[in-house]
Parts: C-alpha cells; structure tokens; sequence
C-alpha cells in the first residue's frame, strides 16, 4: 500500500546514517524549506484555479479556458503576469512596513504549516501542544493586515486594517473556543494524538449536537479569520475598492493573495483534523470489514479530501451570500457566537467528565 | 485644464478633528461610473455626502439646440442609457405634442411593448449591480441571463442592443421583425420561471434583509421635497407613477397597479422594482397579442417645425420621471431644451438618506437609488 | 382646483402676477421680488404645490427667465408653470430650497450654467463645472471656438 510515511522514514534514516547528525538535521531542514515552498506555489495555483472554476459554475459560466488544455494553466500565466508587473510604493508610504507586511503575512502561513499532519507520519512539527501552537500563531496575521493599512498612507487601506483588526480579534475567541471543544474531548493539544484518538469514528459523529454546533462555530469563524466574503469587510471591494491591500502592486499583492488561499488551506486543514479525522479513514466504531476497506484508501487523500470539501464549502458561502455590515459582523461574533459556543463547552465537558460521547 | 481645486483642497487636508474625508468616485467599484462623492467620516459613520458631478457632461441640452427635431433624439439615448428608447420616447412625445401629430395605434403599442421590456432590462442589470455592491456577485450573472434575451430581442428588431433609437416623431422607425412576437413570448415564460431563483438568492437571504431593511429610510414628505420619483418614491409610498398619472401612448388601455411600499427602506425599493417587472410583464402580457395592425408610423413631413411656444411632456422611466421641456422659436431645432432627469433629484437626497449610517448602508442606499450617472450629468 | 381657482389664489397672494394659458398648463409669470413670498404661500395653499419637479432657466438674449414647474403630491394632474423674468446683466432671485429642498441642487446646476445668482441659497458652489471654466455655457452668447461646431 502507498504511504509517505515509509518515504520520509527512509530518508531519515539515510541521512543520518551518511552525515553526522547536525548536517543531517539541517539537510532535512533545506528538504522541508523546498517542499513547503514547492507546496505554498502548487496550492497557490490550484486553490486559485478552483476558485475560479467553482464561482464559474455558480455562475452559470464557464470560467477560465483558454491558456491551457480547459484553462489549467491561467493561474500560471496570471502569476507570471504579476511576478513581471512593477511593484509600486506609493510616494509617502512608509517603505520599510509597507515592504514587509506581506512577507509578515506570508510567514504567518507558513508557520501554520508546520503541526499539519498531511498524511499518516507525514508531518513536519509534532508539537506536543500543537493545537495552542495553531491559535497562538494565526492571531499574529492580523498584525501583517494592520502593517499594511498602515503604512500604505490610503484612508481605504487604513479603515480595511481597522476593520481586519476588530474582525480578526474578535472571531479568534469563538475560533478558540471551538477548538477547544475537541481538546476537552481528546484530552490532547497534540495534533496527532486527536487524530488518533479518531480511531473508531471522527469526532463530528462521535461528539453528539455540541461537536456539530461547534465545527459549525469553527467554520463560521475561520471564514471570518481569513477574511473571506461574507466576512471579506477588510477589501469590502465595493465599499473601499480592495481595502489594505489597495496600494499594492506586483509580487507584493501576490504574496497577500497566496496567504489568502494558504491561510484557507490551512484552516480548513485544521478544521479537517479536529473534526474530520485527518488522514484518519472514516471508520464506524467496531465495523472491522468497513474499516479495512476504508484503509485501502491511502492517509494523504483522505486529508487532502476532507480539507478541499471544507475549501469547497466555504468559496460555495463567498458566491452565494452579500456581505455583512461591519457591525452586523461584530454583533454576530460577540451577541450570538460567542455565548453560544461558551455555553457549547460547557456541554462538551460535561459530556466528556461524564464519557457520553463515544 | 481640469483642476478641480476645490476638491484636492478638500481632501488633502483632513477636516476638522475627528473627521476622515474620503472620495468615492470618480473611480470606484460601487459608483458604476464616473460620480464622486466627497464624504466626511467619523470613523465608520458618515457625517457628509458631497456630490461631485461633471465628469461625464456632455451639455446634451447645449447640443439639442443646434439639432433638427428628428436628430436630437438620438442623442438623448446616451443620457440614461439604461432606458434608451424611454428617453426617445419621451422626445418623440413632446415633439408629437408640438405638431399635433396623431400617432397611429400600432406605434403606440410597439412603443409600450418596447418601453417595458426596457424596464425589465434595466432593472435586471439595476438588481445584479445592486447584489453586486452589497457583496453579492452570483446574482448578477443570473439576471443577465434573461437581460440578454431582450437585448436579442431589441437587436433584432432595432438594430441595436443598448441605445435602440427606435424612435421617430410620429411612430417608430421600421415595423417590428417577424420573430417579434414568439421570442416576446417565449421570454415572459422563462422570466417568470425564473424570477424566483432571485427571491431564493436575494430576497429570503439573512444577510441581504440585514443589510436593506431600515437602511437608508426616506420619509414620504422628505421624498416630495427632494423631488424623488420612480421607484424611489414609490417604495416611500407616493404616488409617482406618470404611466397612471397621465397616460401617454397606449398605457390607457392596459391593466396594471402602480406598485407602492410605506416602509421607504432600501428594502423596500428593491421590493418595488422587482414587483415592478411583474407588472411590465402583465402589461406585455396584455399587448403581445393584442398589436394592431395598421401603420407603424405617421406621414409627416421631412422637415419638421415646431410652432412657437413651450411644450412639456413626461414619462415613466425606470428610474422616474424624465421630462422633456422645449422651449420653440418655430424653427427647425429647438431654442432651449431641458431634460428633468429623475436620478439628478434622486441623487440629491442621498446626503439625507446616507448622513448618519455605516459606510456600508451608504453602499445598500445608493444601490438601491439606481444611479446613472450619463443621466445625473447629462 | 380649477385654473380659475389658481389664478384667484394666485392674485390675492402677488397681485403683479400675469397670466398665460395658452399652452397646456397655466403659466404665471411674476416679479423676482415678488416670487418667495408666493412660493412660500403656494407651498402652504389648501392645494399645497410642494412638488417641484422642474427648475430651470431660459436665455432670451434680452433678459433670462428662470422656470419653476410645480405640481401637488395630492392631485399630479395639475400643475403650473411659473416664470420670472431677470435682468442679463444681473440676474438674481432668491433661493427656494428652504422650501423645496430639490431646488438646492437644481439652483446650483443653473448658477453655474447660467449664472443665475439665488440669493442665500446656503451653498451656492459649481457642481458641474471645473473651478477654472470661463463663461455661462448655456447662455446663447457662449462662445468655445475649440470644442462647438457650428453646423
């Protein structure tokens, strides 16, 4: 049967038996740099592409078809487009901020990256307290959003990073809060031990109304995070043309756009874990036949699968719904969310003291 | 040539304290066109609407003046460019009115057919961009859908897809093409169908109602004072409708109501409008077979000369009433025209409607204003 | 409320006031002096005229006559067209956007293409017009050798 797990472990075993074992460290280091970056570029260019394909058919059209045999290679072109643009700074901008808050941004994704378990044993950082590494480090995207409101010197970037600031501050608690439900459940903040424990079902079936009411919360609130319509009021296109990000050109606005779809991957890959299982097959409690049959299906597309269901889900939300009001937004978060999900966790320990769930 | 200093002086300089002023327009995804709007903020709530109009002033009246009474209808179809062949209609009308020309019964009904299917036309585009400013983008490829039907409809029939120019003093310009009545027919059954996926989508959503319901509220008195008409009134509940008011061509022979709402929300104008377009279909309904046969145009003669005097008249367009006043020496083109255009009167209002609210409720407003801005300027 | 009416109405209120009704509506014609208090007392009549759905302005050459088209929110079938006459030289007449408030607008569309001067309107600034544009465009001497084509 196909699995990463076994390439990774030859590999390491490799270069630790050839190098000492600082070189070796460091040469798996360089790998993991060259497969993240290679992973950042090919998610970039398929979420972007099935954007445009999933609008498209919302849309009753086609969508991208030209460039490429049914228009797979648009997103390429529009990147060679954008990495040969000149990048702009506005005369009275303040350079040093305006040129590093997309990489801030940039490198706030990337952080993310590392406790994602991708596939059985694939994963890069095992970290024993993952889930806190996961909330601890998304809230600091939002530091890169209000760098670039700023410094852009634009009164339309300035009130998108404002906007971005309440919006991302606020839903990170109802974010929080529904992690957490599954932490109460697993008794774990290891990512690879709450996929583990995801054994006999995942934990959307197994935790009862709470898990649901919370993965729910989650996805609301992580459409919110990543600033993505209905939530997108920080480049409101039609109220402050494209928000923080107006007085960026070139590469600079193409790393905002890829942290955008990688923030999304990465959301809904943790979303995928907590409640989908991760790689985690879907298994049925004792159903031993089912459960061997679903093994088959190799870790990797069982994650890929669920994360690009949930990506699926929330662009289906950006072409269906109008845009809230700013404080509609936060009325939301703060009136109804964030009590509801408060009240959820109670639930859920209660069920979890109690050992309701399954 | 074009220094606007007033307005850079405006908004370099940061008003007084605690104000942001921004410009909306001449560039902005949610203006659909070349307005400008200076507006004075207090952190998310608008203190000030200042419009900015010109950019697109053509002095549309400055040229009519040096236009015969048959060209200078052409013109008017690049004012609202939405409801073209209602603006011609319009100077057809007064033109008609000075000469005393009897219309003959088949032009007046190819005019109403044409003018309603206009109005669905533009309100379907009016209901796609209004979505589209609210944040919503689906709707709009949805309501293009049927709007390319009547495109087809107007193109094979007038030629042109957008500024129809089907209008001449006395009639129409050429009888209708043969295909005209079935593909009329065949398009009030798919609209009907289809109007509700746009209750589905827009209507009953949350978010849509959220945004709309209370949202840019004029009062009845306040709508008469600012001089709003069309839809704008209306949804205030004042009766506006010139189709009732003062029929004109073949709207004494049909049946429909005039569509009112009491609410004067921007909710209650998007409702308006989409009743709207049930009404102008029951009104094709009622005409589709029903055209009478007989001349399509009146005999008159090549050069027209209106006597001396004033004449006036006034239509329904989709966006409210579009007057045609032409003050006539006797000659060949007229010595001074105006054209009342209902978007200018709406357009002023919006400082009161907006002042107060988010900046997103100046979006659901203005949206639901229907702005054309060729129609504001002229 | 028959044109007889009207007109008695309108007598009592400004007695110089003439009267035309050779076109389709009545047409008044009344003193620039005159015209506020009329439009204030034609605005509170039992009729009260508080829809003014077109103001303009006509250059005679001679002299410039500023037109008010009104009509009732209560009965849309009547309306009057009222007239006055100013000097070409100096035109002035007072605002009435204190008492139709669509006519602060349209006072400014026909200050600026005009040069009508209505007298304390509260913001009498071009709204179409670039701020260094030379000259009233619709008046009949308007001149612009680069951008008119006689024909």
């Amino acid at each position: 049967m196909f699995s990463l797990e076994s390439i990774t472990r030859s590999i390491h075993h490799w270069l630790y038996g050839n190098m000492t074992p600082t070189l070796a460290l460091l040469s798996e280091c360089v790998i993991i740099i060259l497969l993240a970056i290679a992973l950042f570029a090919a998610l970039g260019l398929v979420l972007v592409l099935m954007e445009r394909k999933v609008a498209a058919h919302i849309q009753i059209r086609l969508g991208p078809n030209r460039v490429g045999p049914g228009g797979m290679l648009q997103t390429a072109a529009d990147t060679l487009k954008l990495i040969l643009k000149e990048g702009l700074v506005p005369d009275k901008a303040d350079k040093f901020l305006f040129n590093l808050a997309p990489f801030l941004v940039m490198m706030v994704a990337m952080l993310l990256l590392a406790p994602i378990a991708f596939a059985k044993g694939f994963q890069i950082w095992d970290i024993n307290i993952g889930v806190l590494y996961v909330s601890a480090i998304s809230s600091l995207s939002v530091i890169g959003v209000l760098m670039a409101g700023w410094a852009s010197n634009n009164k339309y970037s300035l009130l998108g990073a404002m906007r971005s600031g309440a919006q991302i501050v606020s839903y990170e608690l109802s974010a929080g809060l529904s992690i957490l439900t599954i932490v109460v459940l697993t008794g774990s903040l290891q990512l690879s031990e709450i996929v583990a424990s995801q054994e006999n079902g995942w934990w959307l079936f197994k935790g009862h109304i709470p898990a649901i009411i919370s993965f729910v919360i989650f996805i609301i609130a992580v459409t919110a995070e990543t600033n993505r319509a209905p939530f997108d009021l920080a480049e409101a296109e039609s109220e402050l043309t494209a928000g923080f990000h107006t007085e960026y050109s070139g590469m600079r606005f193409a790393l905002f756009f890829l942290a955008e779809y990688i923030n999304i991957f990465i959301v809904c890959g943790i979303g995928a874990t907590l409640f989908l299982g991760g790689w985690m097959p879907l298994h049925i409690g004792h159903w031993e036949g089912f459960n061997h049959i679903m093994d088959y299906i190799p870790s990797s597309v069982w994650f890929f699968g669920k994360t690009f269901f949930l990506i699926f889900l929330i662009m289906w939300f950006r072409w269906t719904f109008p845009r809230l009001r700013i404080d509609q937004l936060l009325n939301l978060e703060w009136k109804y969310l964030l009590p509801i999900s408060m009240f959820n966790l109670i639930l859920v320990t209660v069920i979890a003291i109690l050992g309701w769930h399954f | 040539m074009y220094t606007q200093t007033e307005i850079i002086k405006d908004t370099t300089g940061i008003g007084s304290e605690g104000e942001l002023v921004i410009n909306v327009g001449p560039q902005h995804p949610a203006t659909h066109g070349v307005l400008h709007l200076v507006i004075t903020l207090n952190g998310e709530t608008i203190k000030k609407i200042e419009p900015h109009l010109g950019y697109i002033h053509r002095s549309i009246e400055k040229m009519c003046e040096s236009l015969n009474y048959r060209q200078f209808i052409y013109v008017t179809s690049r004012m609202d460019y939405l409801s073209a062949h209602i603006n011609n209609q319009a100077c057809a009308l007064c033109v008609e009115k000075g000469m005393q020309i009897e219309v003959p019964d088949r032009a007046k009904v190819i005019r109403v057919l044409m003018a309603e299917l206009t109005r669905i036309a533009s309100h379907e585009l009016w209901l796609g961009a209004m979505a589209m400013d609210l944040g919503a983008f689906t709707p709009f490829f949805y309501t293009f859908r049927e709007r390319e039907l009547i495109t087809d409809i107007m193109e094979e029939t007038c030629g042109a897809r957008l500024t129809m120019n089907y209008m001449t003093p006395g009639g129409v310009t050429f009888d209708l093409h043969e295909d005209f009545q079935k593909k009329v027919k065949q398009f009030v059954i798919q609209f009907k169908e289809k109007v509700t996926e746009f209750e589905d989508l827009v209507t009953n959503n949350v978010i849509f109602r959220n945004r709309t319901e209370g949202v840019g509220i004029i009062s009845p008195a306040d709508a008469i004072s600012y001089g709003c008409s069309g839809p704008v009134a209306r949804a205030s509940g004042v009766v506006s409708d010139l189709r009732k008011i003062a029929p004109y061509d073949a709207y004494d022979r049909v049946e429909f109501e005039e569509v009112l709402d009491t609410r004067g929300d921007s909710f209650a104008r998007y409702i308006v409008r989409v009743k709207e377009m049930m009404q102008s279909i029951r009104i094709i309904e009622q005409l589709i077979d029903n055209i009478p046969e007989g001349d399509f145009q009146a005999k008159t003669k090549a050069v027209l000369k209106l006597p001396k005097g004033e004449f006036y008249s006034r239509v329904e367009t989709a966006r409210g009433e579009l007057g045609v006043y032409i003050v006539s020496e006797g000659g060949t083109t007229p010595y001074r025209i105006k054209f009342r255009s209902p978007g200018f009167s709406n357009l002023s209002a919006l400082d009161h409607m907006a002042s107060g609210s988010k900046i997103g409720d100046l979006m659901a407003t203005m949206g639901t204003l229907d702005l054309v801005i060729p129609d504001i300027d002229r | 409320m028959t044109n007889e009416a009207i007109k008695e109405f309108i007598t009592s209120a400004a007695p110089t006031a003439s009267f035309d009704e050779t076109g389709e509506w009545l047409n008044i014609s009344v003193e620039p002096g005159s015209w506020k208090d009329l439009a204030h007392k034609l605005r509170n009549a039992e009729l009260p005229f508080d829809y003014l759905f077109c103001l303009t302005c006509v250059d005679w050459k001679t002299h410039l006559t500023v037109v008010y088209h009104l009509s009732s929110s209560k009965n849309r079938q009547i309306n009057i067209v009222v007239k006055s006459k100013l000097d070409a030289a100096k035109p002035e007449i007072e605002t009435v956007c204190d008492i139709w408030r669509t006519a602060e607008f349209l006072e400014r569309e026909v200050f600026e293409l005009f040069g009508v001067v209505f007298l304390n309107h509260p913001d009498l600034r071009r709204l179409i017009l670039t701020d260094d544009f030379e000259g009233f465009p619709l008046r009949k001497d308007f001149e612009d050798p680069i951008n008119m084509i006689k024909l």
